[in-house]
């Protein structure tokens, strides 16, 4: 099957489609789990919530309006950015000195919550958003035709790891970030506000995972409950790639995507089971990650 | 002895439940029972060991799925079944086990939710032998056991000889050993405490026990599902021992049995209950750190 090109084009595509969705949500949960040292649950939520904003704005308010995708999808991201900072302000914030497993069920508290609340405002009927115009159709590779929105989402999880990247390692902001994950004592010593810091990358997190609901609802269909399998996917690429390693969760989404988009090819019984295979043995050898940093335990 | 008077007198109360209560109630009931037992073993691990596990379900369907293929599949009695299924758990934990007990913390919780996913996807698509999404329907219970009374009483004997051997457990030298490794594993280590091995061994128990629970649950339901095995499910049980108090040993007991009545209770009032649940744990989380128990304890300053 693979001597045919047009097909191992298509199965590359598919798998780097998804890989670059899934990026864009791993991103954010893997910024929180680096640096707040949260296993946020409710991040698939807000993934889900994003979506249904994003259907909102992009079918029911602004429906017929050139770019209503790109609107929903900023307006996803503000709206999850404002919800997470009242969310972090008003009750995690207390949480931060208390054992995992309360933050754990804090977050699993949220899932519940923003299920019931997307059960009571959209319904359970399937929803789907509509492509943008001007990326409606096929595009011409050459090999084989191919949906220019996915195409686009390729390229977008490129522009997000990219400007993540200089986010992180080149602005003031992302040096503090850094610094509360290597030391989170000596950085409130110098005298920056840890918190605040906290404060911000959940905000980013959960904007990330807005936006990235927004995006995939143009490709993929809003249901109450797809966030149960999303967050899984999710803490598979965190862990492949690393806790907090940006790098690492773009590693392991392109190693997620290309594993199922194959996987359900040539294994399609066991396609599930490589992916927890492939976890489980990263976890073993290399507990950190691929490309995370070993921690003293 | 006053733990014990209140032991007496919640297996009493149990006991009487058959009486007071129709066929309902006593599947309730039963249902309670082995939520009771499913987390007071999740708990040895949590709340006495310190170790998070975010993969119970694993062991659960492990037992329960096996029990429903010796009996069904393989016609084995329910004598040699049921030890058999348990086993399978036992086996499960070891192996999981040996494995997680090398990392700790949220390198711990995370490895133990790979291990139970794998269970879940297995039996997702293994469908030959687990029946996959359809769930392993029609199980071969004996007949002697279909009538909700006799499986009530079953299940009470097996849970409370079950809870009894827990308690001893954790109040045993292994017990103490386990909680010192909690409170500061470089110390016990110091000391001598072989800390892997201790968290091993109880991880090993806790398996095994929430294999019988497992076990016991497919002969309530007569089938096994596949979201038995599902990451939820391991939430069920962590949410159920917080909310009733992971610092003492009945409080996760009491949160099972609250968290089953509270679901029926209000599912028949609102479909929302997962709101009511959400607010449930913040209240617990922000207003309750011991627990429901918290509220019928004096507070000691060193519990």
């Amino acid at each position: 099957m693979l001597s045919n090109p047009m097909f191992l084009a298509m199965t590359v595509l598919n798998g780097l489609s998804m890989a670059m969705v899934l990026f864009i949500i791993a991103a954010g949960l893997t910024l929180i789990l680096g640096v707040l040292r949260i296993i946020n649950f409710a991040h698939g939520a807000f993934f889900m919530l994003g979506g249904y904003v994003a259907w909102q704005v992009a079918e029911v308010w602004l429906d017929g309006v050139p770019g209503a995708l790109w609107i929903g999808a900023v307006v996803s991201a503000l709206v999850l950015g404002v919800l997470a900072l009242v969310v972090e302000r008003t009750m995690l914030k207390h949480l931060y000195g208390r054992e995992e497993h309360y933050q754990l069920l804090f977050t699993f508290a949220l899932v519940l919550l923003i299920n019931d609340a997307v059960k009571v405002i959209w319904g359970t009927d399937i929803l789907t958003i509509s492509h943008p115009d001007s990326l409606r159709g096929a595009a011409d590779l050459g090999v084989t035709f191919y949906p220019k929105y996915r195409l686009f989402l390729c390229a977008f999880g490129v522009v997000v790891a990219v400007g993540l990247w200089l986010l992180v390692e080149k602005t003031r902001w992302g040096r503090l970030t850094r610094a509360a994950r290597m030391d989170r004592e000596m950085l409130s010593a110098l005298g920056v506000h840890v918190p605040t810091v906290y404060a911000s990358v959940f905000v980013l997190g959960a904007g990330l995972a807005g936006m990235g609901g927004a995006l995939a609802a143009a490709d993929r269909s809003l249901f109450p409950g797809m966030d149960a399998e999303i967050i899984v996917q999710c803490f598979i690429i965190v862990i492949i790639g690393g806790l907090g390693s940006l790098w690492g969760a773009f590693l392991g989404a392109i190693m997620l995507g290309l594993l199922t988009s194959f996987g359900t090819i040539f294994f399609p019984q066991f396609e599930l089971v490589l992916v927890y295979l492939l976890m489980i043995g990263i976890l073993l050898v290399r507990p950190w990650g691929l490309l995370g940093r070993e921690e003293a335990t | 002895m006053r733990v014990l008077l209140l032991a007496i007198a919640a297996l009493a109360g149990f006991a009487a439940l058959p009486f007071l209560f129709g066929d309902y109630g006593i599947f309730l009931g039963a249902e309670i029972l082995i939520f009771i037992l499913f987390a007071l073993a999740f708990n040895l691990m949590l709340g006495h060991g310190g170790l998070v596990s975010f993969g119970h379900a694993a062991y659960f369907a492990i037992a329960a799925y096996a029990l429903a293929i010796l009996l069904t599949t393989y016609n084995w009695p329910l004598g040699l079944a049921f030890p058999g299924a348990v086993l399978m758990s036992t086996v499960a934990a070891v192996i999981i086990g040996y494995f997680c007990v090398r990392l700790t913390a949220i390198y711990f919780a995370m490895l133990t939710l790979a291990f139970s996913q794998l269970v879940w996807a297995i039996a997702f698509k293994w469908s030959d032998v687990t029946g996959g999404d359809e769930g392993f329907v029609g199980v071969a219970i004996p007949d002697w056991l279909t009538q909700p009374v006799s499986f009530y009483y079953v299940t009470l004997v097996v849970v409370a000889i079950c809870s009894a051997m827990l308690w001893v457990i954790v109040h045993s030298a292994f017990g103490h050993t386990l909680r010192a490794t909690r409170e500061n594993p470089q110390r016990a280590e110091f000391l001598g405490i072989p800390v892997r091995k201790v968290r091993l061994v109880t991880f090993i128990l806790s398996g095994t026990f929430t294999g019988v629970a497992g076990a016991l649950f497919t002969l309530l339901n007569r089938a096994v599902f596949v979201e038995f095995a599902w990451w939820t499910k391991s939430a069920e049980v962590l949410i159920m021992s917080i909310l009733g108090g992971v610092g003492s040993f009945f409080g996760p007991a009491l949160g099972a049995a609250a968290l089953i009545l509270l679901d029926r209770q209000i599912t028949e009032i609102t479909e929302y209950w997962p709101t009511v649940l959400g607010i449930i744990l913040l209240i617990v989380l922000f207003f309750l750190p011991d627990g429901l128990i918290g509220l019928f304890k004096k507070r000691k300053p060193d519990a």
